[in-house]
């Protein structure tokens, strides 16, 4: 190795959901290599849907994650009910909304605080972050609880819930078992408006760039369980279309697979993407809040997306406290069907941006073929132009601070990898 | 005072479970003095499960290469856990990393025994291999004595 030649690798990224490493090389003072790679073995779950039957779509794919199991239900749900024509009642629909909120909630807050906070506040780690900040940890803690509530009680457990169904529930809560959710809750909002205050207060990195933001939009909330998909660049599309306008390839040193535009482009998912793309539909705390944390209506910093998650965190509580309060139950917990031949498509926002599914079903109900594009794959593009981005114009940073700041830069996406290794690939070595 | 039992694991993965049966065998035989509670691989339920109480056991299974039935004993009260043998997982907060989360947020009980119980066969299906049945039956038969009415193990 020349003095001008330098290799900067992270071999086990921690804090981020999975297995995954980070590679960047630098080369008589250029920068050649910054590749996100992810080593998480795949997983095959495209391959076993095929011959399940369209109803287990939901339960097989909200095993694929732990963190964010709600927004699989979500997706295939949608993917299916577009296929067979299931416009789910309004008790339901509000309902999974509710559920999407208690999954937002406890997501955001676990990466915001236990995992990218600790970056901002020099600590290797939430628990050595705990030792000063006890306080801070307690609260996000019962914050965090509170979403977790949301999901045991209309998951019917918390990880891998259980109770949603094509068309419905199996089962609908009562009002009477709903209400016990709403102190903590209304404690949380409170809490989370308090905590955005210090958070606003980081030392950001000057860092910004002129994103493609992708999200869905709805014609009158802000994106969970529902809408077209939608970019700054323009894109007006049905999620049947998804499939037009971004596609999957293969590089080498994933087992996920990239997502591109039809020309090439890298775009960006995830709370910035959403927030850029349906600021005019922020509920009224949730405006507030941005508003306080000195947030533009696009922020373009890919750091301070730790604050455009607590100003989501905001919204999803405020969203479920109007949820449960207006909640009447309906007089069934599920639109009948019967499965038919065809394609469903389904987006939904994830915590982490759009996850988007897509089955084709035979005329018995059996998946022939499933597709399901995990948001950390799309955004992989974008974490490693922003890594580009970054360390170019700092090559004469050693390597600790670059390392640092890079380790700081993918945990900005709170990158699931877990959800994204799904590329199939397998190695044959005959001799 | 109850004593609260924790048993750590997934009883569908074989030694995994052992946790899980050391606790569950502990409960029938303490009856009331003890208040058993199994949890899976959620660091935060943990973290709950510690909070508020003055003195607990958890029971977990290991993989740190020694010889299966080994039980490695640590007073977590008095000395931090090593985080390698007791990571059940990448995603999430692993056992000894709950009990360092409590410990720093000061809401570590009085006394905590932690037991950890190597194991040798994690794969999928239920019950236990030779060698970790006999340990973990030592255990309980050393708990259920020690953690009885007059109580030394967690002096």
């Amino acid at each position: 190795m020349t003095d001008a030649t330098r290799t900067i690798d992270v071999n086990y990224l921690a804090r981020v959901e999975g297995e995954g490493a980070l590679h960047l090389a630098i080369d008589g003072g250029q920068l050649t290599a910054a590749e996100l790679r992810i080593f998480e073995p795949p997983r095959y779950f495209e391959a076993l849907l095929r011959g399940r039957d369209c109803r287990e779509a939901p339960d097989i794919t909200a095993r694929i994650c732990g963190i964010c199991p709600v927004a699989y239900l979500m997706s295939a749900c949608a993917a299916i009910e577009d296929l067979c024509g299931v416009s789910v009642p309004a008790p339901v629909a509000d309902l999974r909304r509710l559920l999407y909120c208690g999954e937002w909630i406890e997501s955001h807050v676990l990466h915001m605080f236990m995992l990218h906070l600790p970056d901002f506040l020099s600590y290797p780690d939430a628990v050595s972050m705990a030792r000063d900040h006890g306080d801070l940890v307690r609260t996000a803690l019962r914050i965090k609880k509170a979403g977790n509530g949301i999901v045991a009680l209309l998951g019917g457990r918390e990880i891998h819930p259980i109770n949603v169904r094509i068309g419905g529930f199996y089962r609908l809560p009562t009002r009477a078992e709903l209400a016990p959710l709403r102190d903590e809750l209304a404690f949380a909002l409170d809490a989370m408006e308090k905590a955005l205050g210090p958070l606003a207060a980081l030392d950001f990195p000057d860092f910004e760039r002129d994103y493609t933001f992708v999200a869905l939009r709805h014609d009158s909330e802000y994106p969970m369980g529902r809408g077209r998909l939608v970019s700054n660049g323009g894109v007006d599309l049905p999620v049947a279309r998804y499939d037009d306008y971004l596609t999957e390839h293969h590089v080498r040193h994933s087992t996920s697979l990239h997502s591109r535009t039809a020309d090439g482009g890298v775009v960006h998912l995830g709370p910035l993407a959403r927030y850029a793309l349906n600021h005019d539909r922020l509920t009224p705390r949730a405006r507030a809040a941005a508003q306080a944390a000195g947030l533009p209506a696009v922020v373009r910093n890919p750091f301070r997306s730790i604050l455009v998650r607590g100003i989501e965190v905001v919204l999803a509580l405020e969203e479920a406290l109007r949820l449960i309060d207006s909640y009447v139950p309906g007089d069934t917990p599920a639109a009948a069907f019967e499965p038919r031949a065809g394609t469903g498509y389904g987006a939904t926002e994830a915590p982490r941006g759009v996850l988007y599914h897509r089955y084709q079903v035979d005329a018995t109900g059996l998946i022939t073929d499933a597709k399901i594009v995990a948001p950390t794959s799309v955004n992989q593009a974008v974490i490693e132009t922003d890594l580009r981005h970054y360390v170019e114009p700092r090559l004469d940073q050693p390597d600790e601070a670059l390392r640092a700041v890079c380790e700081t830069a993918i945990r900005n996406y709170d990158p699931c990898i877990s959800c994204s290794a799904h590329f199939l690939k397998l190695t044959v070595e005959r001799r | 005072m109850r004593l609260r039992v924790l048993g750590i694991g997934n009883a569908a993965r074989r030694d995994d479970g052992v946790g899980v049966w050391v606790a569950q065998v502990l409960a029938t035989r303490l009856g009331d003095d003890a208040d058993v509670r199994v949890l899976g691989d959620d660091g935060f339920a943990l973290l709950d499960a510690l909070a508020d109480i003055e003195a607990a056991i958890l029971v977990d299974a290991v993989q740190s290469g020694a010889a299966p039935g080994t039980v490695h004993r640590f007073d977590a009260a008095a000395q931090a856990l090593p985080p390698a043998l007791l990571r059940c997982s990448t995603h999430a907060l692993g056992v000894a990393e709950a009990v360092e989360l409590a410990r720093a947020l000061g809401q570590l009980p009085a006394r905590l025994a932690v037991y950890g119980i190597e194991g040798a066969d994690f794969g999928i299906g239920q019950g236990l291999s030779g060698a970790v049945a006999t340990a973990a039956a030592g255990l309980v038969e050393e708990l259920a004595v020690e953690c009885g009415p007059r109580r030394s193990v967690i002096r």
